[in-house]
C-alpha cells in the first residue's frame, strides 16, 4: 500500500516536472482527478450537520430515522466523524465515533445509551449495511484517496452535466465491492452518480447525487443522496440539512468520552 | 448518603431556574412472565404480568458543555412486592472543562468488554429483580472526574453512599429458595463497615488504546456490591455487605477478524480472597448465505478460583452463543446461547429476540432455562425456574 502510494505521487511529481508529458495513462488520469476532488475540499476544518435517513422496501413502506453528523478534518489522516441518532425513538441516543484512516483500517466505536457502554466494531464489517439502509458501512465512511486505486474510462454527459467517468476499485481489505463507477463533474469535481458492482461484478447499487450546495464559497455538499439497490429493489433517500462549517470543534469533541455523553 | 441527596435537590433547584426546555423521552412497557412448571414454593405462580416506565429529562445548555440528565424508573409487578420497586436511574450535573469532565448525581458507568458476565463493571449495584442476567443496574450516588489524554483515559470516583441489591420477595420468582423456618429480609441487610450504608468508596480506571488493542485497569475500594454472604438472625436471613478491594484488567484486540476478549479480577476481603476470569472471542460471518444477516459467534470461559464455594454459578463454565442481526429496518435480532459448567452437567440457556414494530414499539423475547443442575450449586435454586418473557415497549 505504502509503496503503491509512493508511486502515485512519484509519477504525479514526475507529471508536473516533466510539463509536456505526451501521454499520462489512464490510471494516472483516474488518481489525478481523484487528487483534485480532494484538494478542492481540503480545509473545511470541521462541519456539523443534520441527517434524516428514509428506508423504503419494495412495497414502499418506508421507515425513518433522524442522525446528526459531526465531522473534523485530519491533515494527513481520514477525518473523524460522530453520527447520533435522534429517531427510532428506541435507539435515541446511539451514538458512533469513527476514526478513518488512509492506510490502516478505520477505527469505529458505538455506544449503547440503555447500558451506557461503548463497544469497539471490527472494522472488518465494511460491507454490512449501515443501520438497515443500503449503504454500506464503506459507503458512508470517509473517502480518504487511498482507499482506491483508480481509472479514467471516458468523457460522459450526466443529465446536461459534463463529467469524468472513472473506475475505482477498493484497496482496503474486506469491501463488498469489485469495482465502483463514478461520474465526476468536471467543473466542480464532484460526485454526480456512483454504481455499485458487487463481488461477483453484477451491478448491485446506484447512488445518485442531488441539491448541490455550495458553503463557505467553496464547498460543495448534496442535499439529497439516493442510493438504489436494484438486486433487492429497496432503496435509502438520505436528506442533509442545517450544514454549518468551521465550528470550531476540536479532537476533544470526537472522543470516547465524548460519545458517552453525546445525546 | 443524605446530605448527598440534600445537596441533589439544592443543585436540581438551582439549576432548574436556569433551565428553559427539557427535553422528554423515554419509554413504558408490558411484560408477562411465563413459567413452565410448578414453583419450588406455593407462594409463588406461574404467571407474572407488570409494567414498567422509564422517563427521561434531558437539557443542554453552556454550548454542551453542561448538562442534566434525570431519569426515573418504575416497576409495577401483579404478585412481587419487591419487584414493585422505584429507582432515580440518572439526576447528574455534567460539566466539561477543557482538559476533563466532572459528573455529580446519581448516574451510571459501564466498565469491560465480555459477553457472559461483567466482573470488573463494579460501579452501580445490579438491579437483580429487574433481571438475573446483572444488566439493570440502579443508579450510583458519585462524584466523578474523567479525563482523556494522550496517553489514556483516567476516571476517578468518589461513591458517597452505597445501594442495597434487589431481591425478590416472597412471591416473586425467579429467586433462591429460602430454607425452612427463616424469613428473607433485603432490608434487614448488615454490613462490615460501621458507617453501613454512608461508607464512602472509592474508584480509580485507566483505559490506553493501542490501536487493535484496548486495555483497562481498574481499582475499587469500598463496600461490594455483591452480599459476601447471607447471616440468619433470629428468623430472618439478610445479605451481608463486607469491605472489599478489587483490582480489575480487560483487555480487548482485535486480530484479523477475531475480536478477542479477557477480564479479570482480584477481590480482597478480611475473609476471603479471590481472582476470577472471563475470556473468550467474538468471530462475525458478515452477509451469510448471501443475505444482509450477520452471524456471530460468542465463545467465553467463565473461571472462578474459589471453585464449589463460589457465589457466582459460574466457576468453571463455557458460553457458546450465536447472534444473529438481521439488519433490516425493524433492527431483528436473536441471540441463542448456552452456559455448560464444565465440572458437572449443568446447563444454562437463553435466548433473546427483538424486533421493532412501526417506528416507535419494541418487542422482546427472552426465555432462561436450567438443566441438570446440581444440588449444591447456586443454580439449582431455579431448577423449576424455566420461563419465557415477553415484553412490549412504547418509545415517546
Amino acid at each position: 500500500m505504502i509503496i503503491k502510494i509512493n508511486t502515485y505521487f512519484l509519477l504525479l511529481i514526475c507529471q508536473l516536472v516533466a510539463f509536456n508529458v505526451a501521454a499520462i495513462s489512464n490510471e494516472e488520469k483516474g488518481l489525478e482527478i481523484a487528487i483534485e476532488a480532494d484538494r478542492r475540499d481540503n480545509g473545511f476544518g470541521d462541519s456539523t450537520a443534520d441527517m434524516t435517513m428514509e428506508l423504503r422496501n419494495k412495497q414502499g413502506d418506508s421507515s425513518v430515522r433522524h442522525i446528526r453528523i459531526k465531522t473534523l478534518e485530519v491533515v494527513g489522516d481520514g477525518d473523524k466523524s460522530m453520527s447520533i441518532f435522534d429517531q427510532p425513538a428506541d435507539v435515541k441516543g446511539t451514538a458512533f465515533l469513527t476514526f478513518s484512516h488512509a492506510i490502516k483500517a478505520d477505527e469505529q466505536w458505538m455506544y449503547l445509551p440503555s447500558i451506557k457502554r461503548v463497544k469497539r466494531i471490527n472494522s472488518k464489517n465494511k460491507s454490512g449495511p449501515f443501520m438497515g439502509s443500503e449503504f454500506a458501512f464503506e459507503d458512508i465512511a470517509s473517502q480518504e484517496i487511498e482507499k482506491y486505486t483508480y481509472k479514467y474510462l471516458r468523457d460522459e454527459n450526466l443529465n446536461g452535466i459534463d463529467c469524468f467517468v472513472i473506475e475505482r476499485i477498493p484497496a482496503y481489505k474486506h469491501s463488498g465491492y469489485t469495482r465502483q463507477v463514478s461520474w465526476i463533474n468536471k467543473a466542480e469535481y464532484r460526485p454526480e452518480k456512483i454504481m455499485f458492482y458487487d463481488r461477483k461484478n453484477t451491478l448491485l447499487k446506484t447512488l445518485t447525487y442531488s441539491g448541490y450546495q455550495k458553503y463557505l464559497d467553496k464547498y460543495w455538499r448534496a442535499d439529497e443522496l439516493l442510493m438504489k439497490n436494484h438486486q433487492n429493489e429497496k432503496s435509502t433517500i438520505l436528506q442533509w440539512s442545517n450544514y454549518k462549517f468551521k465550528n470550531g470543534l476540536k479532537d476533544k469533541d470526537f472522543s470516547r468520552n465524548s460519545l458517552k455523553r453525546a445525546k | 448518603m443524605k446530605l448527598f441527596f440534600y445537596f441533589l435537590f439544592l443543585l436540581l433547584i438551582l439549576l432548574s431556574s436556569t433551565v428553559r426546555a427539557f427535553e422528554l423521552s423515554g419509554n413504558i412497557s408490558l411484560q408477562a412472565r411465563h413459567f413452565f412448571d410448578e414453583p419450588l414454593d406455593q407462594n409463588q405462580h406461574r404467571h407474572y404480568n407488570s409494567f414498567a416506565i422509564e422517563p427521561e429529562f434531558y437539557h443542554a445548555w453552556d454550548g454542551d458543555q453542561q448538562s442534566l440528565n434525570f431519569t426515573a424508573f418504575y416497576r409495577y409487578d401483579q404478585h412481587d412486592d419487591e419487584r414493585t420497586h422505584a429507582d432515580i436511574r440518572e439526576l447528574s450535573w455534567l460539566k466539561v472543562f477543557n482538559d476533563w469532565e466532572l459528573t455529580v448525581g446519581l448516574s451510571k458507568v459501564f466498565w469491560g468488554v465480555t459477553e457472559s458476565q461483567h466482573l470488573v463493571d463494579i460501579i452501580n449495584q445490579t438491579d437483580q429483580v429487574e433481571n438475573t442476567d446483572g444488566e439493570d443496574k440502579l443508579g450510583q450516588p458519585m462524584i466523578r472526574f474523567s479525563t482523556e489524554q494522550d496517553w489514556g483515559l483516567v476516571d476517578f470516583f468518589i461513591l458517597p453512599g452505597f445501594r442495597e441489591r434487589t431481591f425478590s420477595g416472597i412471591e416473586g420468582r425467579p429467586r433462591f429458595e429460602v430454607p425452612a423456618g427463616l424469613v428473607f429480609d433485603a432490608d434487614a441487610a448488615s454490613y462490615e463497615s460501621a458507617d453501613e450504608e454512608n461508607h464512602v468508596d472509592y474508584a480509580i480506571r485507566w483505559m490506553g488504546f493501542f490501536d487493535e488493542i484496548e486495555l483497562g485497569l481498574s481499582y475499587f475500594t469500598g463496600t461490594g456490591r455483591e452480599p459476601e454472604s447471607f447471616l440468619i438472625n433470629g428468623i430472618t436471613l439478610a445479605p451481608h455487605y463486607v469491605l472489599i478491594e478489587q483490582i480489575g484488567i480487560d483487555i480487548q484486540a482485535i486480530i484479523r477478524d477475531w475480536t478477542w476478549k479477557l477480564e479479570s479480577i482480584n477481590r480482597k476481603s478480611t475473609t476471603q480472597t479471590y481472582n476470577a476470569l472471563t475470556g473468550g472471542f467474538e468471530y462475525t460471518l458478515y452477509g451469510i448465505l448471501d443475505s444482509q444477516t450477520d452471524l456471530g459467534i460468542v465463545i467465553e470461559y467463565l473461571y472462578d478460583d474459589r471453585d464449589e464455594l463460589a457465589t457466582s454459578p459460574f466457576q468453571n463454565d463455557l458460553t457458546t452463543a450465536f447472534r444473529l442481526a438481521l439488519n433490516d429496518s425493524q433492527s431483528s435480532e436473536v441471540l441463542i446461547g448456552i452456559i455448560s459448567d464444565l465440572d458437572d452437567s449443568t446447563v444454562a440457556g437463553f435466548i433473546e429476540a427483538s424486533r421493532r414494530l412501526g417506528d416507535k414499539f419494541k418487542l422482546t423475547l427472552e426465555a432462561k432455562l436450567f438443566k441438570n443442575t446440581i444440588i449444591s450449586r447456586p443454580l439449582y435454586n431455579f431448577r423449576q425456574d424455566n420461563h419465557l418473557q415477553a415484553d412490549i415497549a412504547w418509545y415517546f
